[in-house]
C-alpha cells in the first residue's frame, strides 16, 4: 500500500512538471494568449459591471430611444432608451454563468457515468451507452430545445438544458479515457494490491484523463454560450428584460433598418467570447498533445 | 462488408425506438396536467377531456406508448391543436424545404471549405493562408443567427442584391445557405489544411516530386486522396450541426422548414406538432448518420467490420 502511494506521489510530481511544461507551451502560443486576454477582459467586465457600466442597464428613457452610438451612449440605446453598452456588460455575467454552470452540470453527470461505464463495462456500460446513443440522435442544439420545452423558458432552465445536452459528450470522452487508462500496468498493480475501485478511479485513473477533459470543457463552454444565445434568440432562453445577448439580438432585429447597432454589438460580444474560449481550447489542446504541435 | 452494413442497420433500430420513447415521454414530463398543456391555455374543459381521452392519459404508460407507437407506424402523429390539421401533413409540407436548405448549406461548405483548405496548405503561411485561417476562426465562433442578420443587413438592406427572407426563387436560398454553411466551411477548411500538411510530409509525396511530377499532379492526384479521409469524417459529423443550425437559420430567414415550424409550435404550445418535428429531425439525423457510416465503410477499407459497433 505504502509503495503504491509512494509511486502515486512520484506520478503526481511528474504530473506537476508536466503541467508546468503545458503552461510553458501555452504561454508561447500567441493565439491562445490572445484568447486568454479576451476572456480576462470579459471576466473583469462581468465582475465589475456595476462600476464600469456608464448607465443602469434596466433604466428606460423613452425620449432617447433608438439613438445611434454617441459620446453619451457609446454603443447607442435600444427601443426603450436603455444603454446598449451597459446591457452588454451585464450580459457577459449571464453568458459566462451559463457557460460555466452548464458545463459543470454536464461534467457532474457525465463524468461519473462515463467513468463507471468505462471501468466496469458489462451490462451497465451497454445500457448507458445505448441511452447515450439515443440522446446523441438529437443533433446540436435540438436536445437543449427539447429539454427547455419540457422545463419552460428562463435562464436557470437554459443552464440545466444545455448542461444535460452536453452529458453525452462527457460520458463518451471520460469512458474512452478510462478504457484506455485501465489497461495500464500501474492500474493492474493497484488492483492486485487490493485497492478499492472507487479509490483507483478517483486517484489513479481520473487524474490521468484530466487533459482531454479540460480541453473538451474549454471548447464546450464556447458551445454552451452559443446554444444559450441561440435559445435566447428563439425566445426560449432568458426572458426580457434580462440583458442576455441572444435575446437582445432577437428583439433588436425588428429595428434592423434604422438601428443596426442593436443587432451588431450583442452579436460581436457573443463572437468574441466564443472566440476567446476556442482560441484557449486550441492552445490547451496543442500544449497537452505534443503530436498536434507540429502542424501549426 | 455486407455484414457490417446489416449490423449497422440493426444498431439503428434500438436508437430509433429510444428516440420514439423520448419524444413520447416529452409532453408527459411537462409539469402540471399534460392534457391541459396540449389542449392549450384557452381550451374549454370539454376539449381538455377530449385530449385526455384521445391520448389515453388515464391509462398506464405502457398502454399509452403502445397506442402511440401503433399510430406512429401508421403515419398518424395526431393533430395540431392550433390548425387542427394532421401533424404528418404539416411536417411533410415542410420537410423538403429543410432538406434543401441543409444540402445547399453543405454544398457551400464543401466547395468553400475544401478550396480554402487546399490553397492554404499549398501556400502555407502566405497572406491567403493567414487570412483564410483568421476567417475560419471567426466563422466557427460567430453565432449562426447573427451571421444571418448581418448578411441580411449587408446584402438585402444596404445593397439590395438578395431577398432577406421567404422562399420562392433560387435567389431566396443563397443567403440562408451561406449563413448555415459558413461555420461548417470554416471547419472543413481547417481540417483540410492540417490533413493536407500532414500528407504532404509523407515519403511517397517526396518520391512523387522526385520523379519529376508536376506539383499540380502531386497535390491533386497523390496527396488529396489520402488527405480526404479525415475530411469525409468531419463532413459526415457536420450534418447534425447543420440540422441543428437550420432551426436558427430558418427562423432568421422565415424559411418554411421543420425547424421554424418547431419553434413556432413551441411558442404557441402546439405540442403534437413539436413532438412530430423533433421526431422527424432526430430520425432524419439517425438515417443520415447511417448513410454516412456505410459510405465511409466503402471508402476506407481499414474500418474493422469484425468488431461490434466499430468504435
Amino acid at each position: 500500500m505504502d509503495k503504491i502511494d509512494a509511486l502515486s506521489e512520484l506520478a503526481t510530481q511528474k504530473r506537476d512538471t508536466e503541467w508546468r511544461q503545458v503552461l510553458r507551451h501555452l504561454k508561447r502560443n500567441r493565439l491562445a494568449m490572445i484568447g486568454m486576454v479576451v476572456l480576462v477582459i470579459f471576466l473583469l467586465g462581468a465582475i465589475f459591471a456595476p462600476l464600469l457600466a456608464p448607465h443602469d442597464p434596466f433604466q428606460t428613457d423613452f425620449g432617447r430611444a433608438l439613438e445611434l452610438p454617441s459620446r453619451d451612449h457609446l454603443l447607442g440605446t435600444d427601443w426603450l432608451g436603455r444603454d446598449v453598452l451597459s446591457r452588454i456588460l451585464y450580459g457577459s455575467r449571464i453568458s459566462l454563468a451559463i457557460g460555466l454552470i452548464s458545463v459543470s452540470i454536464g461534467l457532474l453527470i457525465g463524468l461519473p457515468i462515463g467513468a463507471l461505464s468505462g471501468y466496469y463495462g458489462g451490462k451497465f456500460d451497454l445500457l448507458t451507452q445505448r441511452f447515450i446513443d439515443v440522446l446523441i440522435a438529437f443533433p446540436g442544439i435540438l436536445l437543449a430545445i427539447v429539454i427547455v420545452t419540457i422545463l419552460g423558458v428562463g435562464v436557470e432552465n437554459v443552464m440545466i438544458a444545455v448542461g444535460i445536452a452536453s452529458v453525452p459528450i462527457y460520458t463518451r470522452l471520460v469512458r474512452g479515457s478510462v478504457l484506455a487508462a485501465k489497461e495500464q500496468d500501474y492500474i493492474t498493480a493497484a488492483k492486485s494490491l487490493g485497492i478499492g475501485d472507487v479509490r483507483i478511479i478517483l486517484f489513479h485513473i481520473l487524474p490521468n484523463c484530466l487533459g482531454p477533459i479540460i480541453v473538451q470543457s474549454t471548447f464546450h463552454i464556447a458551445t454552451a454560450i452559443l446554444w444559450a444565445a441561440g435559445l435566447g434568440f428563439l425566445g426560449l432562453g432568458a426572458q426580457p428584460p434580462a440583458p442576455e445577448w441572444g435575446t437582445m439580438l432577437s428583439k433588436g432585429r425588428e429595428y434592423m433598418r434604422t438601428a443596426h447597432h442593436l443587432t451588431t454589438y450583442p452579436g460581436l460580444a457573443i463572437l468574441f467570447m466564443v472566440l476567446g474560449f476556442n482560441l484557449l481550447g486550441d492552445g490547451l489542446r496543442d500544449a497537452l498533445d505534443p503530436r498536434s504541435r507540429k502542424f501549426r | 462488408m455486407y455484414g457490417y452494413v446489416i449490423r449497422r442497420l440493426l444498431l439503428a433500430v434500438p436508437v430509433l425506438i429510444g428516440v420514439s420513447i423520448l419524444v413520447f415521454a416529452m409532453v408527459r414530463f411537462i409539469p402540471g396536467d399534460p392534457a391541459r398543456a396540449i389542449a392549450g391555455v384557452h381550451a374549454s374543459p370539454e376539449f381538455i377531456e377530449q385530449v385526455r381521452r384521445e391520448m389515453l392519459l388515464d391509462e398506464p404508460l405502457h398502454i399509452q406508448y403502445y397506442v402511440y407507437m401503433t399510430n406512429l407506424l401508421r403515419g398518424n402523429l395526431g393533430h395540431s391543436t392550433f390548425t387542427r390539421r394532421p401533424v404528418s401533413v404539416e411536417l411533410l409540407e415542410r420537410f423538403p424545404n429543410t432538406v434543401m436548405l441543409t444540402l445547399a448549406a453543405m454544398f457551400v461548405a464543401i466547395i468553400v471549405g475544401l478550396s480554402a483548405g487546399i490553397i492554404s496548405a499549398t501556400k502555407r503561411y502566405s497572406v491567403f493562408d493567414n487570412a483564410s485561417m483568421l476567417v475560419a476562426l471567426v466563422g466557427v465562433a460567430a453565432p449562426v443567427f447573427w451571421l444571418g442578420v448581418m448578411f441580411q443587413l449587408l446584402f438585402s438592406v444596404q445593397l439590395g442584391w438578395l431577398p432577406s427572407g421567404g422562399m420562392g426563387t433560387a435567389r431566396h436560398i443563397i443567403l440562408p445557405a451561406l449563413t448555415l454553411g459558413l461555420a461548417t466551411a470554416a471547419l472543413i477548411a481547417r481540417i483540410t489544411r492540417s490533413s493536407m500538411l500532414e500528407v504532404l510530409r509523407q515519403d511517397y509525396i517526396t518520391t512523387a516530386r522526385s520523379k519529376g511530377l508536376v506539383e499540380r499532379v502531386v497535390i491533386y492526384k497523390h496527396a488529396l486522396k489520402n488527405a480526404m479521409i479525415p475530411v469525409v469524417t468531419v463532413i459526415g459529423l457536420q450534418f447534425g450541426t447543420l440540422l441543428g443550425g437550420a432551426v436558427l437559420t430558418e427562423t432568421v430567414f422565415s424559411w418554411p422548414g421543420i425547424g421554424r415550424l418547431m419553434v413556432d409550435s413551441i411558442l404557441s404550445r402546439d405540442y403534437p406538432v413539436v413532438q412530430g418535428a423533433v421526431l422527424m429531425i432526430a430520425v432524419l439525423f439517425v438515417l443520415i448518420n447511417l448513410i454516412v457510416d456505410v459510405i465511409y465503410a466503402f471508402l476506407d477499407p481499414r474500418i474493422s467490420y469484425g468488431t461490434k459497433g466499430g468504435e
